[in-house]
C-alpha cells in the first residue's frame, strides 16, 4: 500500500498489462451512480472524453485514473486500491469479455 | 411453495443450451460465432450460452430496424396499440415461466417478479398502448388564414441499453413508449441478464411485425459502443451510470443526436418524529418503509439506501427497524417465502463487500448484518449478502454512493432544515421518501428535496403513470409516463396559410 490517492494490485497490473497488448494505451475513469456505478472503467486512452473539471488522480500500470470533480470531492479522504475480480461487467469497459471486473478498494487517508 | 430450477422435473422453464440475436424476427448466430456463458446467480452455475455479439451483428439489427421502420411507423396508432396489447396479453399467459426466467437469470425472489417485475411490465405495454389511442398534435390559428399544425412522427430506429437490476421490466420501460411512437428498437440487454428477453422475443415473435425489435447480446464494449455510436440510429437510451452516461452522451453530440439517461441516485428516506406518535398501521408502514432497503437486494437506481431519521426518535426507531430488519427472510430465490435473493453478479458481490470494508474503515458502525451469506442447497456458490444497517454520517462514502447492495446508511437530523440540507447533500437527485403524520411537513419536504420523484409515506411503488427520472447527474428524461412519448417522437411543423391573396412583399 502506498500513499498515492491510486494504486494497483499486482493482478490489476497484469490485466492493464494484457489489455494493453490487445487496445494499445489505456485510460480509466471512476464511475458513480447506480448499476455498475462506483465501478472504474477502462477505455482506449482518448475513448472517454476528459473534462475540465474531472481530476487526475495518479497513473495505473501508465495509465492515467480519472474522477469526477464532484465526486473526487466527495471521495478525497480515501486512497483507492485498482484490484480486479471474476465477474462479468456491464458499461462499455474493456475487460468485461476477459470474464473479470476491476474493482476499487479503499482506505481511509487524510485529505490532501 | 418453491418453484423447480428451470430444466429439472416439473419447471416452468426449460432453456436451450445456446441463444442466438433476435434480428429481423429470427433467431440469427452472431456474424463471428462466438458465444459467452450466462451463469445463474442463485447457484453461480453457468446455465445457456448467448451470442457474444459485434459491431457486423448490430449492423445487421440495424438493416433490420431500417427496413421495418416504413411500414410501422406508418402502421396506425389503433394497430399498433392492438399489438402492444396482444403482447401484454401473451406475457401474462406466460407470466409464472417469465418470472421463474427473470428469478434465474437475476438472483431476485420469485415473490418479487411474480408480483411486480412481470405484472409491472405487462401494464406497461398496455399503458402505452393506451397512450398512444390518445396522443395526439396540436393546432394554432396564428391568424384568420393561417394555422399552424404540430404533428408528431416517429424517430424512425432506436438504440437501447437495458441494465440488469429489472432486466424484462426496464426493456418494458425503454420498449413499450418507442413502439408506440411508431419506431424500430435495436435493443442491447446487459451480458449479466440476457436470458428472460428472449423468451419474451419468441413470443412477442409471432405479434410484431419481422425487424421492429431487434436484440443483439453481448458486452458493452463490443456490442453497446457500436450502437451507441452508430449514425443509423436516431436516439439512444440507457440506464446505468455516470462514466458510461457521459460516454453515450459523447457518441451521441458525433451524431447530433438525443439521448435519455437514467444514471441511479443515492435516495435519502426521511423519517419525522411524529411517525412514533402512534403504535398503529402507520408506524408499521413506516417501518416496511425503511426496510424496502432490501428490496430486490438493494440493485435498485432508487434503493432507500440513505435514512436520514429525526433524532427526538433515533434510538426507539432504529430498534424497531433494526428488529424488523432481521425478519428479513433470505433463502432460495425460487421459494416463494424468500425475501431477499442473490445479488446479480460476482463483481456486484465483491464491490457491495468492498464499500461495507469502506464503511467499517470510516468508522462507521454495523448494526446488523454486515457480511457474505453461505446458503446450503446447492446455494453456497451463490452471490447473497446479509441485509446489513451501517450508522454513520452523511460525508461518508456509503451516504455518498449507490452501493447497489442490501445497505443502508443511518444517519439522524435535527430538525426540518438540517433534514432537506442532509437529503440534497448527494450529487445524485432520482428517488426520496417522506415519511410523516403532519401533511404540512409532507408537501414542504416534498418540494425542497431534489429529486425526480419523492415518495410520500409510501415507497418503491413503481406505476404507469407517475413519472420516473432525476435531477442533478441522475440522469435526463422522464420514463414510467406518456410525456416519454415525447422523447421518442420528431415534431413536424405545417405552417398553412389559406389566404389566396399574396403577401404583396415582392
Amino acid at each position: 500500500m502506498t500513499d498515492a490517492p491510486i494504486s494497483a494490485t499486482p493482478a490489476a497490473l497484469a490485466l492493464i498489462a494484457a489489455l494493453r497488448q490487445q487496445h494499445g494505451p489505456l485510460m480509466f475513469h471512476q464511475s458513480g451512480g447506480c448499476c455498475d456505478g462506483s465501478a472504474p472503467m477502462c477505455y482506449p486512452a482518448g475513448e472517454f472524453k476528459i473534462g475540465a473539471r474531472d481530476v487526475l488522480l495518479g497513473t495505473v500500470g501508465d495509465a492515467p485514473f480519472y474522477i469526477g470533480g464532484d465526486q473526487y470531492q466527495r471521495w478525497r479522504h480515501t486512497r483507492l486500491t485498482l484490484d480486479v475480480v471474476p465477474g462479468r461487467g456491464s458499461g462499455f469497459s474493456l475487460e468485461a469479455p476477459e470474464g473479470v471486473r476491476f474493482l476499487i478498494r479503499s482506505d481511509v487517508c487524510a485529505a490532501p | 411453495m418453491r418453484y423447480a430450477r428451470p430444466n429439472t422435473p416439473g419447471a416452468k422453464v426449460s432453456y436451450e443450451s445456446r441463444y442466438d440475436n433476435f434480428i429481423g424476427g429470427e433467431f440469427v448466430r452472431p456474424v463471428q460465432g462466438r458465444y459467452f456463458e450466462n451463469p445463474s446467480p442463485v447457484t453461480g452455475q453457468t446455465f445457456c450460452e448467448v451470442a457474444r455479439s459485434s459491431a457486423e451483428d448490430i449492423d445487421l439489427a440495424l438493416n433490420a430496424a431500417h427496413g421495418a421502420k416504413e411500414k410501422w411507423g406508418k402502421t396506425p396508432a389503433a394497430e399498433r396499440a392492438r399489438l402492444l396489447n396482444k403482447i401484454a396479453d401473451v406475457m401474462e399467459a406466460h407470466l409464472e415461466e417469465l418470472a421463474v426466467s427473470e428469478t434465474w437469470d437475476n438472483g431476485k425472489p420469485i415473490r418479487e417478479t411474480l408480483a411486480a417485475d412481470l405484472p409491472l411490465a405487462i401494464d406497461h405495454f398496455r399503458y402505452f398502448a393506451g397512450c398512444i389511442r390518445a396522443d395526439e398534435g396540436t393546432l394554432a390559428e396564428l391568424d384568420e388564414h393561417t394555422v399552424s399544425y404540430h404533428l408528431k412522427e416517429p424517430l424512425g430506429v432506436v438504440g437501447q441499453i437495458i441494465p440488469w437490476n429489472f432486466p424484462l421490466l426496464m426493456a418494458a420501460w425503454k420498449l413499450a413508449p418507442a413502439l408506440a411512437a411508431g419506431n424500430c428498437v435495436v435493443l442491447k440487454p446487459a451480458e449479466q441478464t440476457p436470458a428472460t428477453i428472449l423468451l419474451w422475443a419468441k413470443l412477442a415473435s409471432s405479434i410484431l411485425p419481422p425487424g421492429v425489435v431487434n436484440i443483439v447480446n453481448g458486452f458493452g464494449i463490443e456490442a453497446g459502443k457500436p450502437l451507441a455510436q452508430s449514425p443509423r440510429v436516431a436516439k439512444v437510451a440507457f440506464t446505468g451510470e455516470t462514466t458510461t452516461g457521459r460516454l453515450i452522451m459523447q457518441y451521441a453530440s458525433e451524431n447530433i443526436i438525443p439521448v435519455t439517461l437514467e444514471l441511479g441516485g443515492k435516495s435519502p428516506n426521511l423519517f419525522f418524529a411524529d411517525i412514533l406518535d402512534h403504535d398503529d398501521d402507520f408506524r408499521q408502514k413506516a417501518l416496511e418503509g425503511f426496510a424496502m432497503f432490501a428490496l430486490n437486494q438493494g440493485e435498485v437506481c432508487t434503493c432507500p439506501s440513505r435514512a436520514l431519521v429525526d433524532k427526538k426518535i433515533y434510538g426507539t426507531f432504529l430498534e424497531l427497524a433494526t428488529e424488523r430488519t432481521r425478519r428479513i427472510v433470505q433463502g432460495d430465490p425460487l421459494d416463494t417465502t424468500t425475501m431477499i435473493g442473490a445479488q446479480a453478479s460476482n463483481d456486484q458481490l465483491e464491490k457491495i463487500l468492498a464499500y461495507i470494508d469502506i464503511g467499517k474503515k470510516e468508522g462507521a458502525r454495523v448494526r446488523t448484518g454486515g457480511e457474505r451469506v453461505r446458503l446450503g442447497d446447492g446455494l453456497g456458490d451463490g452471490y447473497y449478502v446479509a441485509p446489513t444497517i451501517f450508522e454513520g454520517h452523511n460525508k461518508m462514502r456509503i451516504f455518498q454512493e449507490e452501493i447497489f447492495g442490501p445497505v443502508v446508511s443511518v444517519a439522524s437530523f435535527d430538525g426540518f432544515d438540517d433534514a432537506i440540507a442532509q437529503a440534497n447533500d448527494t450529487l445524485y437527485g432520482l428517488g426520496a421518501g417522506v415519511w410523516t403524520r403532519d401533511v404540512h411537513t409532507a408537501f414542504r419536504a416534498g418540494r425542497n428535496i431534489a429529486a425526480g420523484r419523492v415518495w410520500t409515506n409510501c415507497y418503491h411503488l413503481y406505476p404507469a403513470h407517475a413519472t420516473f427520472g432525476g435531477y442533478k447527474q441522475s440522469g435526463i428524461g422522464r420514463e414510467t409516463h406518456r410525456m416519454m412519448l415525447n422523447h421518442y417522437q420528431q415534431t413536424k411543423n405545417l405552417l398553412v396559410s389559406y389566404d389566396p391573396k399574396p403577401m404583396g412583399f415582392f
